[in-house]
């Protein structure tokens, strides 16, 4: 807005002074009107592109040229609407009349800075798009000589000769130097780069027309007075003209001469892009196949391949081939005809280095290619598989290619590892929380509150380690007289075992209750096992029923840790050693044959001790096992006591003994005191 | 760890077990039988003189045998178990089902009778 008050101002103030001179009266303008209105002018045109151009950031550089070029065509169009004005004003007095020309004079140069202006700020833009230190300051020097030539064209002092001219030449070679940054050029792509050229020729044309037309008719205007200041001595006009011309030239020459490499400028942009998507491949929930298929994709369009193939391994014997362009059967005849020439390099699996096989594809007939190389995919120093590009060119691969792929190839492996890494840590967590399920499993199947009875009481104790056991222990009433006791040790660990473990707590509970003997319950219940365990897999278990009526305790054991037994009357703690095969194992054969009955007469005081092997089997620091004597013995210097506290004291010389609280089997006790 | 041995003497596979066998290391029995039965031996003598611990997985493996073995007429007998191993053979009630001798020489005298 302000510009165009300045410009309105400026022209009516010229072609007063004009108008004054010519009649040679007096005039109520100061001459040096026009020239000030001129200078606020452009600076005025200055901010407002300094604020529309410069601060955009939204601009590309096709689109700066564009602003530029759009600003010219507007001012070209308001030129010669005003040229046909003058054409259909032919033949009145109005065209010949010297204020009227400088009327359309100004008009003409006001659109004329207009455009140089909107040029010189894209220019700006473009030079500074790589910044450095030396070029900001090398801008700003140059924008600072630019202000002081303008001040000093509107205050006509006369400096010496010398003086400004050292300021142009400063000016000159200042510009001259800022016009070789030309970095932004290698930025465009192909396309990008005719539209540029097309649009620095129209600015061009532009400029030319508009430098004709304004020196025309200055020409005229000058002609005719003396007062009329000409463009021409107007010395910021001319610099920033000189540095748009420069400019606009240079750019047209680079960017033309650039033509022909923007497509490598291209390729190499696009294999940052195919770099990028082979290690992001991974990240985004894509499986290794996709990766294989990437590195394909990549490597071809890198180096402009006719075909390819690659070769993972899948298995230790098992191959797996992608291929692109060229059949299986192809490619297999290849490698068959490399193979048959006993040609060692990357194509098979055991060579490290990347080959170039090219000539001894020569000597396979039939073959459409002439080129062939060759690169091995590593992960953790191990080849999993080969690349393999083909051209029909001879000498199709030059050394750029062979390293950009060789890149592509590492890279692809690296994404591999990262995905099994990724798959590993994953199948991990996975496992753990499998483990803490069949950790919660284990623990319901446990018994809360166990059976008692006037004439004993038991207490049960289970630590587990971090991995699942397969410990169970467990009482059933079976009548007023009659309470069933068991423990086990299921084989393994894990969630099998904790599944394993309630297939053997369900047995208990359906058979113990119809009260078999001992024995019948250990061959039922390994009737019912065989069908349910798998081959190598086993449960220990040991039976028990007593009866307060009789005061016996009728046992069974299938493979399980001999029992315990503490004898009051004797004060002797003994280990009942006798026959049986633990459940499972047993299939074909008739189990009841390797189970037996067994019976003791219990007296009050007695103390029986039931464990699991985690208990006798638990190391300490030294390698040794804590074995039954420790065990026995722990029960003998406690056995007067209750169960809870017999147990404890257990437990207590346990912990002694192992000397840490890490446990690394389970301990499972359960002790049954009789009164 | 366990180190496990194969070597043939008069007919017979004798595995040599060395060290300790535990849930991860009877894979490797588990592979060295499966490789003297796939090798058509029907005499296997298994060496436990070095054998120093088997936990249940370990005699799972021996027991996983018993049902292929019968099948195949293949013999299988262990000899030179240290007391405390053979203490959870007994234990468990595997030493009623596997063939089990003192010295070598008994081991290959038995198999000799048995395959005959």
């Amino acid at each position: 807005m302000g510009a165009l008050i300045f410009w309105v101002v400026l022209a009516f103030s010229d072609i007063t002074v004009l108008f004054a001179d010519i009649k040679a009266l007096p005039s109520d303008v100061p001459q040096w009107l026009p020239q000030v209105m001129l200078d606020l002018f452009i600076i005025s045109l200055f901010y407002y592109y300094k604020f529309k151009i410069e601060r955009d950031e939204s601009l590309n550089f096709t689109d700066l040229l564009w602003k530029v070029f759009a600003t010219g065509l507007i001012a070209t169009v308001i030129s010669l609407a005003v040229r046909l004005l003058l054409f259909l004003l032919g033949s009145t007095p109005l065209p010949t009349n010297i204020l009227f020309i400088d009327l359309v004079y100004q008009i003409n140069l006001g659109l004329f800075i207009n455009f140089l202006l909107a040029a010189y700020t894209s220019w700006k833009r473009l030079i500074l798009y790589q910044k450095s230190k030396w070029l900001i300051r090398a801008w700003l020097a140059f924008e600072l000589l630019l202000f002081c030539i303008l001040v000093y064209d509107s205050i006509h002092i006369v400096v010496s000769s010398t003086l400004s001219n050292t300021a142009i030449l400063l000016v000159s070679a200042l510009g001259l130097i800022l016009s070789f940054n030309m970095r932004w050029v290698a930025y465009l792509n192909f396309k990008q780069k005719w539209t540029s050229l097309l649009l620095l020729l129209l600015s061009i044309f532009y400029l030319v027309y508009f430098l004709y037309s304004v020196t025309i008719l200055s020409d005229t205007v000058s002609q005719q007075s003396t007062a009329f200041i000409d463009f021409q001595s107007h010395v910021f006009s001319i610099a920033l003209l000189a540095f748009v011309i420069t400019y606009i030239t240079f750019s047209f020459l680079v960017v033309l001469f650039n033509l022909p490499t923007s497509s490598v400028f291209e390729q190499k942009l696009e294999e940052v892009v195919s770099f990028q998507r082979i290690s992001q491949s991974i990240q985004t929930e894509q499986n290794e196949e996709s990766v294989y298929n990437i590195l394909l994709e990549s490597s071809v369009s890198a180096v402009f391949a006719d075909a390819a193939w690659l070769e993972m391994k899948a298995t230790d014997s098992e191959q797996k081939l992608y291929t692109h362009k060229i059949s299986a059967q192809e490619s297999k005849d290849i490698r068959a005809h490399l193979e048959k020439n006993k040609i060692k390099g990357a194509l098979d699996q055991s060579s490290d280095k990347t080959k170039n096989l090219s000539k001894h594809l020569g000597s396979l007939k039939n073959s459409r290619f002439r080129s062939l190389l060759a690169f091995p995919i590593k992960v953790k120093e191990e080849t999993i598989g080969t690349l393999a590009l083909l051209k029909e060119l001879p000498e199709g691969f030059n050394k750029e290619m062979t390293r950009i792929v060789s890149a592509f190839a590492n890279q692809a492996g690296i994404s591999i590892e990262n995905f099994r890494l990724m798959e590993e840590a994953f199948q991990n967590a996975r496992y753990k929380e499998e483990l803490k399920i069949a950790k919660t499993v284990q623990q319901s199947l446990l018994p809360t509150k166990l059976e008692t009875n006037l004439d004993f009481e038991i207490s049960a104790f289970s630590a587990s380690a971090d991995e699942v056991g397969g410990d169970y222990y467990d009482t059933l009433r079976i009548n007023e007289h009659e309470v069933a006791l068991i423990i086990a040790d299921v084989s393994g660990k894990g969630t099998t075992a904790a599944f394993h473990m309630s297939q053997m707590k369900g047995i208990f509970h359906s058979l113990a209750q119809q009260g078999p003997s001992p024995k019948d319950f250990m061959v039922k219940a390994n009737k019912a096992l065989v069908y349910c365990l798998e081959r190598g897999s086993f449960i220990s278990a040991t039976y028990f029923v007593i009866n307060t009526q009789t005061k016996k305790v009728h046992y069974s054991r299938a493979g399980h840790c001999p029992v315990l037994y503490h004898q009051a009357a004797k004060n002797q703690s003994v280990f009942l050693k006798d026959k049986g095969t633990a459940l499972g194992m047993v299939r074909s054969l008739d189990y009841s044959n390797f189970v037996e009955n067994q019976e003791i007469d219990y007296q009050p005081g007695d103390v029986m001790v039931l464990y699991t092997d985690g208990i006798t089997e638990a190391k300490n620091g030294k390698g040794e096992e804590f074995g039954g004597e420790r065990l026995a013995a722990a029960l003998q210097n406690s056995a007067q006591k209750s169960s809870k506290e017999i147990e404890e004291n257990v437990i207590k010389h346990l912990y002694e003994f192992s000397g840490t609280e890490d446990i690394n089997d389970d301990y499972t006790s359960m002790t049954v005191k009789f009164q | 760890m366990v180190h496990i041995k194969r070597l043939q003497e008069d007919g017979a596979d004798i595995i040599a077990i060395i060290g300790e066998i535990d849930a991860s290391s009877s894979i490797e029995l588990d592979l060295a039988i499966a490789k003297s039965v796939g090798d058509g031996y029907r005499k296997i003598l298994v060496d436990c003189n070095g054998l120093e611990y088997i936990s249940s997985a370990g005699l799972g493996v021996f027991m996983s045998y018993i049902e292929e073995l019968k099948d195949k007429k293949v013999y299988l007998v262990l000899f030179g178990l240290k007391e405390r191993v053979l203490n959870t053979f007994s234990i468990l009630g595997l030493a009623d089902l596997l063939n089990i001798r003192e010295t070598k020489s008994d081991a290959k005298k038995l198999v000799d009778e048995l395959s005959v």
